[in-house]
């Protein structure tokens, strides 16, 4: 048999699809993991985004790493019931999306006041000296700023 | 449940609203006027297509059809969107103008929403009025810019103003349930959201050249939430479903 301990280990195995770096259990979407009385797993996941594409995917790749570790009794389910919030990131998840290249997204205590988005730091040159350009970028979750001390562009995972 | 028809009336005609904006929003991928505005008018387009399916979702829940099928295998008449979001995309101007508008009224319904006596509601709510920031941010953004830029865009987006004026006061259509949401805690009303909203537009135009339009002497455009719409949303919903009803039951 197997506990939830050794199920949360395994998930972290599961990458998001878009940043390849990062795990779906350092990024904060997988808010259950439980093992009821017969041995049935649940997991639930609840989006970073309500339209991010990618959740069909995370999900699958869920199921699939149950399988793979000889689990056949399992549901895996989305909901709001925990809505997610860019504070749900670790800080290992941090690191790891800076070292991609990927401003992390600043905490925040209880209210997000957007005007952070304007301090972005830029994860090239560690330089406080940006600018948001956009909070629109090429994926829902992240916006796009210019570094006026290295003169790069670059992209922060968004606060939400 | 005796408030069940009120609930369902309530969530229609929002998933409703953000489908065939979403959709509206669509058009311009590919074709927005610079780089920026293509990916914030398609970001929003995504954002607005989640928003729907977690809202034809909770139908779902609550014993209606599948979301694909309450988005797709419906006509005009059973869609409780409101006139604004069914118009066509016009120039720039218009867009920007009509998302203005509409986002502001979305953030404080959902606002709202978040502290629903109905849970499900309550906790989606939470959640697509922290993405709904975003776009109340980018649109305040683009509306102080323009709004007070050159005199061509300043008379451009006055007379994008004027024209959607009538229409987006029809957001604030009432419904015939509307005192039983209020007493049922499910909601606050359109009255109340329309006056919040009111005071939040006004904030915004004061900061630009821009005039508000009165509110009190011109007629809101109304029926889109009991089916009656404009001549745009049928031709929309033939065009956006015509792939889907080639083979309804296709696996993607």
């Amino acid at each position: 048999m197997w506990t939830s301990e050794q199920i949360w280990t395994w998930l972290e195995e599961v990458k998001d699809p878009e940043i390849p770096v990062l795990s779906l259990v350092d990024l904060g979407v997988i808010t259950q993991v439980k093992i009821n009385e017969k041995g049935k797993v649940n997991i639930v996941l609840t989006p970073t985004f309500a339209g991010c594409p990618a959740m069909a995917y995370m999900k699958k790749a869920v199921e699939e790493s149950l399988q793979e570790h000889g689990i056949s009794d399992f549901k895996v389910t989305l909901s709001f019931d925990q809505p997610w919030n860019s504070n749900r990131i670790s800080e290992k998840g941090k690191k790891a999306l800076q070292q991609f290249g990927l401003a992390p997204p600043p905490s925040y205590d209880r209210i997000l006041d957007l005007e952070i988005l304007e301090q972005a730091i830029c994860p090239h040159c560690q330089s406080t000296n940006t600018t948001l350009r956009t909070p629109f970028g090429p994926t829902l979750c992240r916006s796009m700023h210019f570094c006026h001390n290295c003169h790069q562009s670059f992209e922060q995972f968004k606060p939400v | 449940m005796d408030y069940q028809p009120a609930l369902l009336d309530l969530l229609y005609k929002m998933a409703d609203d953000q489908f065939i904006l979403g959709h509206r929003n669509s058009e311009w991928t590919g074709i927005g006027p610079i780089l920026e505005e293509d990916i914030a008018f398609s970001s929003m387009a995504q954002d607005k297509l989640g928003h729907s399916l977690a809202l034809y979702q909770l139908l779902h829940e609550l014993g209606e059809a599948e979301p694909d099928t309450l988005a797709f295998m419906r006509n005009a008449s059973q869609f409780h969107c409101c006139h604004l979001v069914e118009l066509p995309i016009g120039e720039y101007e218009f867009s920007l103008i009509r998302h203005f508008l509409f986002d502001h009224a979305e953030l404080l319904r959902f606002e709202a929403l978040s502290q629903s006596t109905y849970e499900p509601l309550a906790k989606v709510a939470v959640k697509l009025k922290s993405e709904l920031k975003y776009h109340v941010l980018h649109a305040n953004t683009m509306i102080r810019q323009l709004g007070t830029a050159t005199p061509e865009s300043i008379e451009r987006l006055q007379n994008a103003l004027m024209n959607a004026w009538p229409y987006a006061l029809g957001i604030f259509e009432e419904s015939k349930w509307e005192e039983k949401l209020i007493a049922a805690h499910l909601f606050t009303g359109e009255i109340k959201l329309k006056q919040e909203w009111l005071d939040k537009i006004k904030t915004i135009l004061a900061q630009t050249n821009l005039k508000l339009p009165d509110a009190a002497t011109v007629n809101p455009a109304l029926g889109g939430r009991v089916g009656k719409h404009t001549s745009f949303l049928q031709p929309l919903l033939d065009e956006m479903t015509e792939v889907y009803k080639i083979d309804p039951s296709a696996e993607w």
